[in-house]
């Protein structure tokens, strides 16, 4: 049984900026299930970051948001989060949404300590759980509540991180590639505490260039080029037979799958044309360079070009 | 022809050493892997062969000779946070030249190094914050390039990076070491040290 927790519908991100606009996100439709761990990749500066922004309220204030943002909850109402004020917001932030940081401990005030934190924030979002319960849920000696972020490990701080997440048990967890600065074994243990997070109700957003970890640690997989969404579908599934040549070239650069190089760089997002692009880094026939839409295929979609034989 | 580290001790603020009689060889026109736990020292390795912190004990000789009489520029670095590896004030233009001690030719080299890593003029006008993390590491890989080393020590070099950009700076370093570049590759990922480097160390 799948119960959404969220949806995007369309979500369109603009962010005016000197260098004119950044097309931060375009059309991105995701829906993230209860109980799932979803994957969210692409290169560097594809909108992921923005994407994770968006669904948490942390975008910039100049940012334009089209779309829908909406929050579920089984026996209440759904809640609409574009455009929501700060009032909608300090009741959905922390305590049905949350979100974990890539360097959590440069996300502490590094004069207070981590307890000492973590019982403010429980006592602000009113959590039934005791600084001491989080940080042992997340594999944490109760000793740590009493260090300061810079006595921290780069693994113990990642695992801070996510004990401040669980404080006001959220329906959804953003976590921005919370594995990038840690070695293998503490990938894996972060891995499995978001898994441990999914299992016990929550969804789960991974935003994460570590592709080798994902089929071990993820539900379902969506790749983004360019602000917007080419493939989603089961990781198992997406990692055993890409079909959008953007998914394919990501899964070709890895280790695994021989190191080859997407010949030129992915598009800075200031005015992009209206379309998918990949076709500008190697020819896409039927997938790109046109007007495209989302083909839908039992539980997999990808981006199509309008009007192209599949 | 390599970079050599002889039985090298070395630590931080007369702790306990973190590195203890440790000697290996960078043999020219290859890349040699090193992964290892965290804390096991291999950044400071990486720092010592570099010239950038002295060891207690031991030395570092490049062909045979002292690195203390080598030409300053023969061994180049690269850091897992190219954020932190750069003046935030500067372009990338002026990053990547920033080792050249020469005018001469000076922007001719600098565009054809950033040319080989990937970087479009149009970035060469930025700065570091308008920029991804991928592409400040490119232009990190060209101000490392553009001194001509023969050796480079690159240390998580990849770590931040996503699989494409990945994919297409070991690519740019490979061809490089058909030239004789001589690289010590440190990562915490296997797979990659298996697939990118010719021999790999693995220290317990």
């Amino acid at each position: 049984m799948t119960t959404p927790a969220l949806t995007l519908d369309g979500l369109t991100v603009r962010i005016p900026t000197a260098a004119g606009t950044v097309h931060a996100a375009t059309d991105v439709d995701l829906t993230l299930t209860a109980g799932q761990v979803h994957a969210l990749v692409g290169e560097s500066g594809c909108g992921k970051s923005v994407v994770g922004a968006a669904i948490c309220g942390l975008l910039p204030r100049a940012a334009t948001v089209h779309g829908g943002i909406t929050l579920h909850h089984p026996g209440s109402v759904d809640v609409h989060l574009e455009g929501a004020g700060a009032r909608t917001w300090r009741k959905v932030r922390g305590r049905r949404i949350a979100w974990i940081p890539q360097s959590a401990a440069t996300y502490l005030t590094p004069v207070r300590s981590v307890g000492d934190q973590l019982a403010e924030t429980c006592r602000h979002l009113r959590s039934t759980h005791t600084p001491v319960a989080l940080l042992t849920r997340v594999g944490l000696e109760p000793a740590v509540a009493g260090l300061y972020p810079h006595e921290l490990s780069g693994g113990m701080a990642q695992r801070a991180a996510i004990a401040f997440a669980l404080a006001g048990d959220p329906q959804v967890i953003v976590a921005d590639e919370p594995t990038s600065n840690l070695d293998p074994d503490l990938t894996e243990q972060t891995l499995q505490l978001l898994r441990a997070a999914a299992d016990a109700g929550a969804a789960v957003l991974l935003i994460s260039h570590d592709l080798d970890t994902l089929p071990a640690h993820t539900d379902r997989i969506a790749v983004m080029y360019a602000s917007r969404i080419v493939e989603t579908g089961p990781t198992a599934a997406v990692f055993a037979d890409p079909w959008h040549p953007c998914t394919r070239d990501l899964l070709a650069a890895l280790p695994s799958g021989g190191l080859h190089p997407i010949p030129g760089m992915p598009p800075t997002l200031t005015d992009l044309p209206n379309e998918c692009v990949y076709h500008r880094r190697r020819p896409a026939p039927g997938f790109s360079g046109g007007p495209t839409y989302i083909a839908q295929h039992g539980d997999r979609s990808v981006r199509r070009l309008i009007g192209a034989v599949s | 022809m390599s970079l050599q580290a002889h039985r090298i001790t070395a630590g931080h603020h007369g702790g306990e050493p973190v590195l203890t009689n440790v000697s290996l060889t960078i043999p020219a026109g290859s890349i040699t892997g090193l992964t290892g736990a965290s804390g096991s020292g291999k950044t400071t390795l990486a720092r010592v062969l570099a010239g950038l912190h002295t060891p207690q004990h031991g030395h570092i000789t490049l062909d045979n000779k002292p690195l203390s009489v080598a030409v300053p520029g023969t061994v180049a670095m690269l850091f897992q946070s190219p954020r932190q590896a750069v003046t935030a004030r500067w372009t990338l233009c002026r990053i990547i030249a920033e080792p050249l001690r020469t005018r001469r030719g000076r922007a001719d080299t600098v565009h054809a190094t950033a040319q080989r890593v990937g970087l479009t003029d149009d970035l060469l006008a930025r700065r570091p914050h308008q920029v991804s993390d991928g592409q400040l590491q490119r232009a990190c890989l060209a101000r490392a390039l553009v001194q001509r080393p023969r050796y480079l020590i690159c240390d998580e070099m990849t770590a931040m990076l996503d699989p494409a950009t990945t994919a297409a700076l070991t690519t740019v370093i490979t061809e490089e070491t058909r030239s004789g570049l001589g690289v010590l590759a440190i990562s915490h990922h296997h797979g990659l040290l298996e697939v990118w480097a010719d021999h790999v160390i693995a220290w317990a």
